[in-house]
């Protein structure tokens, strides 16, 4: 234990703990710019600095370990000077136009200018505004250097969670900046749209690409009938946005402002996450039988999910080698969109050119792929809009919801009924437990065999996980599987992602089934989510999830009635082939910049 | 005008004889060695001026394994020209100091960042290099040496910038602690001193710390090496006793007219004609890592100042807000003064940001902007406003 104390008041803490962190335990707050719980330290914004009795300079104290005996004084004349200063210097180089900025009431930096009241500052505006573009190429991220504050979160975050390297710094001094390969823009590079840097970027630099006013003028529009669908992990988040603690469930709550809000039809994502499993698990089973049984060498495996367009994006570049490997499905979004325009239209006798399919999503990567040139197999757009969970929660406010009053309220129908197993799509691991519950159950006849439902082995927040599963007794059409070991692997993260695949590369990981998330802890750490996330709040929505699944019913994807009935009026069979011509897809060999 | 001469030095250049200096090294012990550099009270001759027995002792002291030697010869300050002349002449005596910091702190491999101008000299320094691994094998003296070449940045003569560019990544200054003894390059305990520092290593080795200690003063023991520029008929390097006066200084190579000199480059000093008497270069007074520049009265200081704050506004590598936002202030603040968009009033607001940047700033870079701008401001406050 190091002895220290801080602002006059002593205390004792752990080796290693931050000045920072310790300042927290005397319930001091230390202002931040640049530090953010997920990521490793920088100490470049220095807005936290400190003054240590008998230092000649200020000490960062986000970067700074405590040592026996400092003294810390964290509201000084020195240290209100200096931080005064940085501030100041900070808004010399940014473009404040924050009444007209998307993040305004919602950036650190106006927070901080706000709580310094550096309205009367004195330094000179260094920043030609006229020299900035703002990049608006990419369809789900919208990059304006001219807010950037160079904090390099964003470069950190592409980097340490995502090991994209989209993001990078580029020239120095006056001249740096936040660039890509070549300053191309975002668009034309390796970004994988997740969006995670979007989440972090403290100020509007980094911000999703809005459809608002395209969806406002689509349900307003009345000759459109306006659809809308709504992904797992929207519903334990949501509530942050709009004042809740992190953590609580909103489903009926969400489903009642989304019907104030003029959407005809308020739909579930869930639906088709069973869909999904339906397909991929048929996949999964039809690919083993060829290894196993045709002995057909070229059978691609392991198979990977594909339900998230970030992956699927980041596997098209980093690892385009195993693309054949990638299940042809195509994720519960553009599956949704799909159908809305075929079999929705047609039970509800509406000319699907009306329909307008709008998703909530918790990712900015859904954005990207509902522009996918490949995703209109129902001869339009499939999903004509996508929102993140912020701009719902953006909606919701600008039509007056008094969200928190709502009561709850149901989903529609059709294609609004859900499962349990649909739900922990939007945690990671949920995909292989929902595949899991229902795979066992076609091969053997019987419950997965882990009590209540939960493949724990599965859960958790560990990078990569691997699990399996010994299928034993098996119905007579998958005898061949009797004493397989189903082999299955969790990543979550994309730098995680990569570590798994050259596991696989190298042969140190061999299983039969991959699941990955673009994202730390799955969609519900999705770049679409309320900020801030970080790894308490991820722990707390992904308990939200898990309480969500068990609060269900149906736990089960096969036991969706609505499944059961696409599949007997619609589709026919998994993999026939009609699910072969509006919910599985192709993938594209990219550039590995 | 003092009637004292300053005093010419020949030991950096003076021709020695290595494979002595190894002999005796290889039947010393570690410890004893810091201990004979920590006798001398050598300082750092980068201008930091750390002692370098404490470094080499604390880098000794680390229980990792795998530890490095790092020379810095990254030399890109303004005005400073001395370890070129010296890796020039005598490289042998840069890498046999290396291969004593190496066997005090016991480290296998050393580097040389050498600066990207220097690239000339690359053809020279390696067959030289190959004489020195084959006498390192002869005394079995398990130790290697590998040049790397800077890429034209000014930071990365800061230490742990440099690391960064020898780990191949860009070249941007980490937080301390952990401090290079502890984890330095690729995380290694990492001994990393300027050229001219190692080369005095050996001078001690060869004739004992109280040789060094003869001259000098209490707080800067020895001589150092200077480049001498500006506004002087005796242009050169030079080595001198420290400890000196400016006055001392400016009678030897002042050209008559000398009204200001700036000690240490860019991140130095700046000692207008009135303070000559009572400044002494040195770590007691302005330390400098070998750069005096003179001005004599046909300069303006205005320029003077302009160019430095030019040079970091480019140079700083940017992460940090205060060095980064800060340079372009102090530049364009003085330009707006200048213009007389902004009144005499305003400098005294730049000089308490130049004072925010000498506190909060990541490293030493954006640390001593303030030196050359608040002691310019402060002397030439009207050759600034006029």
């Amino acid at each position: 234990m190091i002895k220290l104390s801080i602002n006059g008041m002593l205390l004792k803490v752990d080796e290693g703990t931050t000045i920072l962190e310790a300042a927290k335990k005397l319930n001091f707050r230390i202002p931040t710019l640049c530090h953010h719980d997920d990521l490793c330290v920088a100490g470049n914004c220095r807005v936290c600095v400190v003054e240590q009795l008998g230092g000649k300079s200020l000490l960062s104290a986000c970067a700074t370990p405590v040592s026996e005996g400092m003294q810390i004084l964290t509201n000084s004349l020195k240290v209100r000077s200096a931080r005064k200063h940085v501030i100041e210097l900070l808004l010399s180089e940014h473009n404040a136009d924050c009444t007209k900025c998307y993040k305004n009431g919602k950036c650190e930096l106006q927070d901080l200018s706000n709580e310094f009241c550096v309205g009367d500052h004195l330094l000179l505006d260094l920043i030609n505004i006229k020299d900035y573009t703002i990049d608006r190429f990419s369809p789900s991220i919208q990059k304006d250097d001219s807010k950037c504050i160079r904090c390099q979160r964003c470069v950190r975050t592409c980097e340490q969670l995502q090991g994209v390297n989209a993001l990078t710094v580029a020239h120095k001094g006056e001249h740096q900046k936040i660039s890509t390969f070549e300053d191309l823009s975002m668009a034309e590079v390796i970004c994988t749209n997740c969006g995670q840097c979007v989440n972090r970027c403290p100020t509007g630099a980094l911000v999703e690409r809005t459809y608002l006013d395209e969806v406002w003028d689509a349900i307003l529009d009345p000759s459109k009938h306006v659809v809308v669908q709504t992904a797992p992990a929207v519903r334990v988040g949501l509530g942050e946005e709009l004042g809740l603690e992190p953590g609580q469930r909103v489903t009926g709550r969400m489903v009642s402002a989304l019907k104030r809000l003029g959407f005809d039809s308020v739909l579930d994502t869930d639906f088709t996450a069973d869909l999904t499993i339906m397909e991929e698990g048929t996949e999964l089973l039809t690919r083993l039988k060829q290894a196993l049984v045709d002995k057909d060498p070229t059978v691609a495996l392991p198979m990977t999910t594909s339900c998230s367009p970030g992956w699927i994006k980041f596997i098209e570049h980093a690892f385009p080698e195993y693309l054949s490997n990638v299940s042809t499905c195509k994720s519960p979004q553009q599956m949704f969109g799909a159908l809305a325009k075929t079999y929705y239209a047609q039970v509800r006798k509406i000319d699907p050119k009306d329909v307008v399919s709008v998703s909530i999503m918790p990712c900015t990567a859904k954005k990207y792929e509902a522009n996918r040139p490949e995703m209109r197999s129902s001869g339009y757009k499939d999903v004509d809009y996508v929102l993140t969970t912020r701009e719902l929660a953006r909606m919701i406010k600008q039509a007056g919801v008094d969200f928190n009053k709502l009561n709850e309220d149901k989903y529609d129908s059709i294609m609004g009924a859900s499962s349990g197993a649909a739900v922990i799509f939007g945690a990671t691991g949920g995909v292989m437990e929902a595949a899991l519950r229902t795979a066992y159950e076609l091969i053997t006849g019987r419950e997965v065999p882990f009590e209540g439902l939960n493949i724990t082995p599965v859960r958790g927040m560990e990078g990569v996980r691997q699990a399996s599963v010994l299928l034993e007794d098996c119905k007579e059409e998958w005898s061949f599987l009797n004493g397989v070991e189903l082999k299955c692997a969790v990543a979550h993260g994309l730098v995680n992602a990569r570590a798994l695949m050259d596991g696989v590369k190298s042969g140190e990981i061999n299983v039969h089934f991959i699941e990955v998330m673009a994202c730390p802890g799955g969609c519900l750490g999705g770049g679409g989510q309320p900020i801030p996330t970080n790894e308490k709040i991820r722990k707390k929505r992904t308990e939200a999830i898990y309480a969500e699944d068990m609060s269900m019913e149906i736990r089960k994807s096969h036991e969706n009635p609505e499944v059961v009935g696409i599949y007997k009026e619609f589709l026919g069979e998994p993999l026939g082939h009609k699910s072969h011509e509006l919910l599985h897809t192709h993938y594209t060999r990219r550039a590995r910049y | 005008m003092s009637d004292k001469h300053v005093k010419r030095v020949d030991l950096i250049f003076e021709k020695v004889e290595c494979r002595d200096v190894i002999e005796e090294i290889m039947k010393m012990d570690p410890d004893a060695i810091c201990q004979k550099v920590l006798e001398s009270d050598l300082k750092g001759r980068g201008g930091a001026g750390f002692p370098t027995g404490l470094k080499w002792r604390y880098t000794f002291q680390e229980k990792e394994p795998v530890k490095y030697i790092v020379c810095n010869a990254d030399e890109g300050e303004p005005g400073t020209f001395k370890d070129r002349e010296i890796l020039d002449q005598v490289p042998e005596k840069v890498f046999c100091g290396m291969a004593i910091a190496g066997r005090a702190v016991g480290a296998k491999n050393g580097y040389v960042y050498l600066r990207g101008e220097y690239k000339f000299m690359i053809p020279k320094l390696n067959a030289q290099l190959d004489t020195f691994h084959k006498m390192m094998d002869e005394f079995n003296h398990n130790f290697r040496i590998h040049i790397r070449l800077g890429s034209g940045a000014y930071i990365c003569g800061e230490e742990s910038a440099l690391f960064e560019s020898i780990e191949g990544k860009r070249g941007e200054p980490r937080n301390k602690p952990p401090y290079p003894t502890a984890s330095g390059l690729f995380g290694k305990p990492t001994t990393i001193n300027n050229v001219e520092t190692l080369v005095h290593t050996v001078m001690i080795m060869l004739y004992g710390a109280s040789h060094f200690k003869e001259l000098g003063t209490k707080d800067s023991r020895g001589s150092k090496v200077f480049s001498v520029s500006g506004d002087t008929p005796k242009a050169g390097i030079f080595e001198l006793e420290l400890g000196m006066s400016v006055d001392e200084f400016v009678d030897e190579f002042g050209d008559g007219d000398t009204k200001a000199v700036q000690v240490g480059g860019a991140s130095g000093f700046c000692v207008p004609r009135k303070k000559f008497d009572e400044t002494i270069i040195g770590f007691e007074g302005v330390p400098t890592g070998g750069s005096m520049k003179l001005f004599n009265s046909t300069r303006s200081m205005y320029n003077v100042l302009h160019n430095y704050l030019d040079f970091f506004t480019e140079e700083s590598c940017g992460q940090c807000t205060p060095c980064r936002v800060g340079c372009q202030q102090l530049l364009k603040g003085v330009e707006a003064v200048k213009r007389g968009d902004k009144n005499s009033k305003y400098l005294d607001e730049l000089v308490k940001l130049a004072k925010t940047m000498k506190r909060a700033s990541k490293c030493g870079l954006g640390q001593s902007v303030g030196n050359a701008f608040g002691s310019i401001v402060e002397n030439f406050k009207e050759e600034i406003i006029y």
